[in-house]
């Protein structure tokens, strides 16, 4: 009885110890988060400022300055992943759900995909480098934003795939029984029912590219000017905030964490917008 | 198909009315083969870049592969003024901070999915885990800044000092702490990289725990298991390939991330001989040197790539096939 007694007290202690380092692990995780978003805004709306998107970036040793050609130059370069990664990455959704299924290149693909969603970026950056750069013998945003599509399609080949496999069979076998070819099932009823779930990948997928700043050392590089040349090199915000926070250069540091900002709550907003979109059709 | 129409249309004579149906079905059946190849020719796509990475890198690193060997990748040495490379520093210091990084991430991994999965009061578990979830968006640049210029003065101030007067002259392990305390080193990157690779990590720990069958949990509880008990003799054991899948994940990305790391590492050419030594990473050695690299040097540098492409490659396949296997076992 006394030994069952002190048994029993054993494994409360056990118990009680475990749980509460959980739960400091959770209170430590989300004391990091708020660490890094708190500094990220002391610094960052202390350097935030109007000429921020009206000045171009400072030459060295110059005061002022702001990142109008990185913002516009991400911008550009994101928004033309967005034109490439969309088609193909449904298309190829579409393939591995609707046409692919179980066959053995489907698999593959799919095995592929999720290989290539957790590929160190920079690795896709030395890739276009040799195929985009090398041959062409510059650096351009071109480069760039095949770069960041390479990171881009495989999320959104993933999420419009399982986005289409939650669409009832039935609302695939009734537009059949209609007599609606299989291109128009795919694209006008399945694809059309997975929508909200799609859209979600997508704006996952951009927020996923906008903060990447390794492949981009190698082919969009950055410049110092306004351009919108996509076929020359190219500012952009993560390389210019990779440049000036490794700077002696005050202004230039500042201005890292004014683009840090900017960045952490675009990428932070796309993923809440993400989280919306989903949760209306859950609840649809 | 469209047999409403042609039965409505009597006017028409019969045959040319299923002849009309018949190019109907002649033109959607094109159309669907076409269709089809489309969409096969993207899914191809995917699988043509993978094959064209490995090559493009293959073919780029040779010249250093030929001049080389298979040394190059136990060769101490990386000297750009005498052309004399080898990746074993740069290796080094990827495994340790990679290393030190699990060390920390996965118990806190694991409190956080037993907390969201086992403890959380249902109505806060959403918006925690969203939390979290934020936490593996933060771009791995914004991680690198903290680190640098917030991170690294306190780890210096009130973590190497301490560690390095408490446990510095301990014989064996003494020389752990050895060396400047200024903040930057392997053991700096390596907690950067903790905090990034956490939240991935636990994702997926709490989607594994959550497959668990809630009978099997329920019997833990009815024979009178606490919840401890519970997670570490149920749960555990019926998820761990999912749990290791999800450990092998946060590997992956800690072995390839660049940014995190190149900010606080160091960036130093030689080997780290302490926890608190300056070292270098196969991704901050390219971030670092390829503006400046031509001919030689720069197969160097994709000889590195290759090689990291080929270690992140085996430890993602070996994660991703622990993870399926853990959800096929879901099915039984």
């Amino acid at each position: 009885m006394d030994f069952n007694h002190q048994l029993y007290r054993r494994r409360r202690r056990a118990n009680a110890v475990g749980l509460t380092l959980s739960m400091g692990a959770m209170v430590l995780g989300l004391a990091v988060l708020l660490w890094i978003l708190g500094v990220l805004f002391s610094n960052g709306l202390a350097a935030l400022d109007g000429n921020l998107f009206t000045q171009d970036t400072p030459a060295p040793g110059t005061e002022g300055g702001g990142l109008r050609n990185a913002i516009v130059g991400s911008l550009m370069m994101v928004g033309l992943t967005v034109l490439v990664a969309t088609p193909v990455g449904i298309l190829a959704g579409i393939y591995l759900c609707e046409y692919g299924d179980r066959s053995k290149t489907a698999e593959l693909t799919r095995f592929v995909t999720d290989i290539m969603l957790s590929a160190p970026s920079i690795v896709l950056g030395l890739f276009v480098y040799a195929v985009a750069v090398a041959t062409v013998g510059n650096f351009s945003g071109l480069a760039g934003s095949l770069a960041l599509s390479l990171i881009a399609v495989p999320v959104v080949v993933r999420t419009t795939e399982n986005m289409l496999r939650l669409v009832p069979g039935s609302l695939r076998e009734a537009a059949f029984a209609l007599g609606a070819p299989r291109w128009k099932v795919s694209l006008m009823v399945t694809l059309r029912a997975a929508k909200s779930g799609v859209i979600t990948g997508l704006l996952l997928a951009v927020a996923r590219i906008s903060g990447e700043t390794a492949p981009m050392l190698f082919t969009a590089l950055n410049n110092q000017f306004f351009s919108t040349d996509m076929t020359r090199p190219m500012a952009n915000l993560p390389v210019v905030i990779f440049q000036f926070a490794m700077s002696p250069y005050d202004n230039w540091i500042r201005l890292a964490w004014a683009g840090a900002l900017l960045i952490t709550l675009a990428v932070l907003l796309l993923n809440i917008l993400a989280r919306v979109f989903f949760r209306e059709k859950a609840s649809s | 198909m469209n047999l409403g129409t042609t039965m409505s249309s009597s006017s028409v004579p019969a045959h040319t009315g299923s002849a009309s149906m018949e190019s109907i079905a002649r033109r959607q059946r094109l159309q669907d083969a076409v269709f089809h190849r489309i969409t096969q020719f993207f899914s191809l796509l995917v699988l043509a870049a993978l094959m064209g990475i490995i090559v493009s890198l293959f073919i780029n690193a040779w010249p250093a592969f030929q001049r080389f060997g298979v040394q190059f990748i136990w060769h101490v040495e990386w000297d750009v003024v005498n052309e004399d490379f080898g990746a074993a520093i740069a290796i080094v210091g990827t495994l340790a901070s990679a290393g030190i990084a699990l060390l920390i991430a996965v118990p806190l991994s694991f409190g956080v999915a037993l907390f969201l999965t086992e403890t959380c009061p249902v109505w806060l578990r959403r918006p925690l885990g969203t939390a979290i979830e934020l936490l593996a968006a933060v771009p791995s640049i914004i991680y690198g800044m903290f680190g640098l210029f917030v991170f690294a003065p306190l780890f210096a101030d009130h973590l190497q000092v301490p560690l390095q007067t408490v446990l510095g002259g301990l014989p064996l392990v003494g020389f752990l702490f050895g060396g400047a305390t200024n903040g930057i080193g392997i053991l700096a990157a390596g907690i950067v990289l903790a905090f990034m690779i956490l939240p991935f990590i636990a994702a997926v720990m709490r989607d594994v725990f959550e497959i668990v069958p809630p009978i099997l949990r329920e019997s833990a509880y009815g024979l009178g298991c606490t919840t401890w008990e519970v997670v570490r003799r149920v749960v555990l054991p019926y998820t761990h390939k999912g749990v290791i899948g999800g450990v092998m994940l946060g590997l992956g990305r800690a072995l390839g991330e660049t940014m995190a790391v190149t900010f606080v590492i160091g960036n130093a050419n030689r080997m780290p001989t302490s926890l608190f030594s300056p070292g270098t990473s196969i991704a901050s050695t390219l971030a670092n040197e390829f503006g400046e690299a031509a001919d030689f040097h720069l197969s160097t540098l994709f000889a590195l790539g290759f090689l990291l492409f080929v270690i992140t490659f085996v430890v993602l396949t070996l994660a991703k096939l622990l993870i399926l296997r853990a959800e096929k076992a879901k099915g039984i």
